[in-house]
């Protein structure tokens, strides 16, 4: 059941790094990010059960600072809204990349 | 053929990996932010139930109440705040064939809650539940020995994401900008 945890946590990472490389939307990119560390941590879970309990500490630390980083993301993307008056990331391009 | 446990839980995994693949597939794929959040869940949904399979029921009660229940929250609340979903895809309740596919939803999830209540407690599948205490006490074992100065430094992390969200998302009202704060050029 590792082997097959590993892949499906291979497969949501994959799809999660598609849809940041896709989608132009900043909250969709940010949900993106959030589903790959989602497969990261289905690996650490899955790999704990070889190695020890650590695997799962990991997780949580990973959920806590998913969820600081997701409130200061969030933030900053209504700032930005506020500012562009848009959530396209091809609108943002203050320093005109 | 025989049914064994480990076969049992095999295939409960297979199911919900590829129901999370699916919906992972489908949350990319959504022009609508609101409806890919939704599918977001429920991929948090599933992979709370693998968590479970693995044998760490409480990472996949964590899944649920912070990923599921508390960061997916907030996205859709900004995605509302920001009244992104506007023009596309939105759900309109008054077609028929959305109606009648939330009533049998409902009437299904009914049916399935009142069969699991009266069901005696022998017949459901035996919960680890008298050992209930091993299944947290090693995490918090390791959580608050081996790794406690990460713990600790993660509640700074936490109260400096708190205060920078506040500030990063607090409307300036023009009497309390000052000179301190510059402006921004003008894009």
């Amino acid at each position: 059941m590792i082997g097959a945890s590993l892949f499906v946590s291979a497969v949501l990472f994959a799809i999660g790094v598609g849809g940041v490389l896709v989608r132009r939307n900043a909250i969709m990119l940010f949900m993106c990010v959030e589903l790959m560390l989602n497969a990261v941590n289905l690996s650490f879970v899955a790999l704990s059960r070889l190695h020890g309990v650590t695997g799962q500490v990991v997780v949580i630390f990973v959920m806590t600072v998913a969820a600081a980083e997701a409130a200061v993301g969030l933030a900053i993307i209504i700032s930005a809204f506020r500012h562009f008056k848009s959530a396209d990331l091809a609108d943002i391009r203050l320093l005109g990349g | 053929m025989t049914w064994t446990a480990a076969g049992v839980q095999l295939a409960h995994f297979w199911i919900f990996g590829a129901i999370a693949i699916a919906s992972a597939l489908l949350f990319v794929t959504r022009r609508s932010p609101v409806a890919a959040a939704l599918w977001l869940v429920n991929t948090m949904f599933c992979l709370a139930a693998l968590y479970v399979l693995l044998e760490a029921p409480f990472v996949g009660a964590v899944q649920v109440l912070v990923y599921a229940g508390a960061i997916m929250v907030v996205f859709l609340f900004v995605v509302m705040l920001l009244n992104l979903g506007r023009d596309d895809a939105r759900l309109d309740l008054r077609e028929p064939g959305v109606r009648g596919a939330a009533l049998l939803v409902g009437l299904l999830l009914a049916v399935e809650l009142v069969v699991a209540s009266r069901t005696p407690a022998e017949a459901t599948a035996p919960l680890p539940a008298a050992e209930g205490t091993n299944v947290v006490a090693p995490v918090a074992r390791a959580l608050f020995t081996e790794h406690l100065v990460a713990f600790e430094v993660t509640s700074v992390l936490l109260l400096a994401a708190i205060v920078g969200a506040v500030a990063l998302a607090r409307r300036e009202s023009p009497a309390s900008r000052g000179p301190a704060v510059p402006e921004g050029p003008a894009a």
